[in-house]
C-alpha cells in the first residue's frame, strides 16, 4: 500500500507531467485563461489517464511482450516495437468510446467537456504516460495507480496556471510580450516552484 | 536655493510637452523619495487611513532595521571568529585598509559592526544600483512610475544572500528578480511571484555553489562552517548540539548563515512592527507558524529510523535557517500573498507544511523556505478563487 502512496505522490508532484517534463504543453498553454474551462480539462484528461494507462499496460503484458503470447502457444516473439503505435490506437479508440458513451448517457458532462474530449487524442501527456509505464515497466496495480496520479498531477498544473493567468489579466504586460510570449515566461517560473520537489526520493 | 526650489524649477522640463518629458519618472522618483506628494485622496468616504503605498513600503524598509543591524553584527563576528580560528591576522584585499583602524577582534562590538557591514554594503549597493537600472529603464520606457516596492525587494534581497556571494552573481540574481519576477509583468502589484525570491531561485539553481553547501556562510575565504540547519539536515538534532549551538544562541542570531536571517529575535521585533502597524497580515504570519508546527509535530510523531530531521522539534524549525525571515517578510507580501481573509490562512499554512515537508524529506535542498513560499505564491490564485466561489454558493442557498 505504502508503495502506491509514494507512486501517487512522485506521479503528481516530483514527476509532474506538465511542469517537470513539459509534456501536453499545447493545450496547457491554449486552454489556460479561464479556471472553469481548466478544470473541465483537467477532469477530462485525468479520466482518460486513468483508463488509457492500465488499458495499454494489460495489452503490453498480455500482447506485445517479450514471450506475452505463450498463453497462445506462441513462445519467442517479442512484439514490443508495436508498443507506440497501439498506444496511439487504444488512446484515440478509448476516447471516441468514452466520448460515445459519455454523449449517451451523461449528456451534461458531455457538453461541459466538449471540444476538450477529441483534442485529448493528441495530447501528448497521455501518450507520455502510457510511454513511461511501459519504460518503467509498471505492474497493473502500479499502472492504475500512475495514471490516476500523473492526470491528477497534470489537472493540478493547468489549474493552477489559469488560476494565475487569470490573475494576470489585471496586470500591464508590455506590448510584445502579451499573450504566449508572458504564458511561456509564467510556465517557467511554475516550473521553477515545482522544483521544490526536485530530488525527493520516495 | 533648497532642493524643493531646485526641483520646482526644472520640474517644466519634465512635464507634458518638456524637452526631458521622457525622463519624468525619473524626476518623480527623486521628487517623490525626498517630499511627500501632495496629491491625496479628498472627499472619499472609502478611505479609512492615509497610509499608501509610499508608506507601506517604506514601513516594511524600517522593520527591517534591527535585521540589518543583525546582519552586519553576525557577519563580522563569524568573519573575526573565523579569523582567529584560521590565525589569519588581516581581512584579503580592500577591506583590510579601514578595519586597520578597528582590528579584528571577536569580542569588540564595533570591530564586528564594521567588520560586518564591509560585506553587507557591497551587495547591497550593487542590488541598488543594477536592479535601479532596470527599474528606471522600465519606468522611462513604459511610462510608469518608479515606487518604492524597489526598495523593500532590494533590501530583502541583500538580506537572504550569503555573505560570500560574489557581487557579479547579487547583480545577475537581481537582474532576473526585478526583470522576469516583475517588470514583464507591469511592475508594482502586478507580479505573481515574490521578486526577491525569485532573484535567488534563480541564484540557486543557476549557482548551487556560491549559494548552497558549507563554505559559502562565513566571509572568509577558505572557512567552511555548514548552518545549523544544514549540520540537522545531515546529523539531526545531535548535530546541531555537538557543534556547539543551542537554541538562544541560534534564536538571537550567532550563527552562519544568510545576511540577515540569521536572529529570530531581531526578525520578530521587525514583525510586531509590521503587524501593528498592519502593514503585514497576521493570518497569513499565523498560518506559516501553525502550518510549520503542525507538520513538524506530525513527522515527530510518525518518527524514522534512518532520517533525523523526522525528529527535530518545531522551535528549532523557527530558530535555525531562514523560516522566520520568510515568514515575516517574503510570505506577507501583500501582492503576491492570497487576497482574501480564509485564503490568506490556507496560503499561510501551505507555506508551512511546505517548508517542513521539503526540510524533512528532500535530502535534495536543506532549506524549504524559499521554495515554499514560490511555491504557494503559484497557488494563491486559485486558493483565493475557491474561497470566492465557496462564499458565493454559501451566500446564494442562504438567499435562496
Amino acid at each position: 500500500m505504502e508503495a502506491y502512496i509514494s507512486l501517487f505522490v512522485k506521479a503528481v508532484f516530483i514527476e509532474n507531467l506538465a511542469l517537470s517534463f513539459f509534456l501536453g504543453m499545447c493545450t496547457f498553454l491554449a486552454v489556460s485563461k479561464k479556471i472553469s474551462t481548466a478544470m473541465g480539462l483537467g477532469v477530462a484528461v485525468m479520466l482518460v489517464q486513468t483508463i488509457t494507462v492500465p488499458a495499454n499496460n494489460l495489452i503490453y503484458h498480455s500482447l506485445l511482450k517479450e514471450d506475452a503470447l505463450s498463453w497462445m502457444g506462441i513462445t519467442g516473439v517479442d512484439l514490443s516495437f508495436l508498443a507506440l503505435l497501439s498506444s496511439i490506437g487504444m488512446i484515440a479508440a478509448l476516447v471516441q468510446i468514452l466520448e460515445m458513451i459519455l454523449d449517451k448517457f451523461f449528456p451534461a458532462l458531455h457538453s461541459a467537456l466538449g471540444i476538450f474530449l477529441p483534442l485529448i487524442t493528441v495530447n501528448c501527456a497521455i501518450l507520455g504516460g502510457s510511454l513511461f509505464m511501459i519504460e518503467r515497466d509498471y505492474n497493473f496495480g502500479e499502472s492504475v495507480t500512475y495514471g490516476i496520479g500523473s492526470g491528477f498531477g497534470w489537472a493540478l498544473a493547468i489549474t493552477v496556471m489559469a488560476g494565475v493567468r487569470e490573475k494576470l489579466k489585471y496586470s500591464d504586460i508590455p506590448a510584445g510580450l502579451q499573450g504566449l510570449g508572458i504564458t511561456f515566461i509564467t510556465a517557467g517560473l511554475m516550473s521553477l516552484g515545482f522544483m521544490a520537489f526536485s530530488g525527493i526520493q520516495l | 536655493m533648497s532642493a524643493r526650489e531646485l526641483l520646482d524649477s526644472i520640474e517644466p522640463h519634465f512635464t507634458k510637452g518638456g524637452k526631458l518629458e521622457k525622463y519624468y519618472g525619473l524626476y518623480e522618483m527623486v521628487d517623490t523619495f525626498i517630499y511627500t506628494p501632495s496629491e491625496v485622496t479628498r472627499g472619499a468616504t472609502h478611505v479609512r487611513d492615509g497610509n499608501d503605498l509610499k508608506r507601506t513600503m517604506t514601513f516594511v524598509v524600517i522593520a527591517t532595521f534591527f535585521c540589518v543591524l543583525m546582519a552586519m553584527y553576525n557577519t563580522g563576528y563569524q568573519a573575526n571568529l573565523a579569523m582567529a580560528a584560521l590565525g589569519r591576522a588581516e581581512a584579503d584585499g580592500w577591506r583590510s585598509i579601514p578595519m586597520l583602524v578597528f582590528g579584528y577582534n571577536s569580542m569588540n562590538p564595533l570591530s564586528n559592526l564594521i567588520h560586518g557591514a564591509l560585506y553587507f554594503l557591497p551587495i547591497y549597493i550593487v542590488t541598488l544600483a543594477v536592479g535601479g537600472v532596470w527599474e528606471v529603464l522600465f519606468a522611462t520606457v513604459r511610462g510608469h512610475e518608479v515606487n518604492e516596492g524597489f526598495l523593500v525587494s532590494s533590501m530583502l534581497y541583500t538580506l537572504i544572500m550569503p555573505p560570500d556571494m560574489p557581487l557579479w552573481q547579487v547583480g545577475l540574481g537581481i537582474s532576473f528578480g526585478i526583470v522576469i519576477g516583475k517588470e514583464v509583468f507591469g511592475g508594482t502589484g502586478k507580479n505573481f511571484l515574490n521578486p526577491a525570491l525569485t532573484g535567488r531561485a534563480f541564484l540557486y539553481f543557476a549557482y548551487p555553489a556560491s549559494i548552497s553547501g558549507d563554505s559559502v556562510w562565513v566571509a572568509v575565504d577558505g572557512y567552511t562552517a555548514a548552518t545549523p540547519l544544514g549540520l540537522a539536515a545531515t546529523g539531526g538534532l545531535d548535530a546541531v548540539h555537538s557543534a556547539g549551538y543551542g537554541w538562544f544562541q541560534a534564536f538571537f542570531g550567532f550563527m552562519p548563515g544568510c545576511l540577515g536571517e540569521t536572529s529570530t529575535l531581531a526578525i520578530l521585533i521587525g514583525m510586531a512592527f509590521l503587524l501593528y502597524t498592519k502593514i503585514a497580515s497576521y493570518r497569513i504570519v499565523a498560518g506559516v507558524f501553525l502550518g510549520m508546527v503542525l507538520m513538524s509535530l506530525v513527522f515527530n510523531v510518525i518518527g524514522s529510523d534512518t532520517n533525523p530531521m523526522f525528529a527535530f522539534p518545531w522551535y528549532w524549525h523557527l530558530a535555525v535557517g531562514g523560516f522566520a525571515f520568510g515568514m515575516v517578510y517574503m510570505a506577507t507580501d501583500p501582492v503576491s500573498a492570497a487576497m482574501t481573509d480564509t485564503g490568506r490562512w490556507i496560503f499561510g499554512g501551505l507555506i508551512g507544511v511546505m517548508t517542513v515537508l521539503i526540510r524533512v524529506v528532500n535530502p535534495a535542498f536543506p532549506e524549504g523556505i524559499m521554495l515554499a513560499i514560490l511555491f504557494s505564491n503559484m497557488f494563491a490564485p486559485i486558493i483565493d478563487y475557491f474561497v470566492v466561489q465557496a462564499n458565493i454558493r454559501r451566500r446564494v442557498k442562504r438567499h435562496a
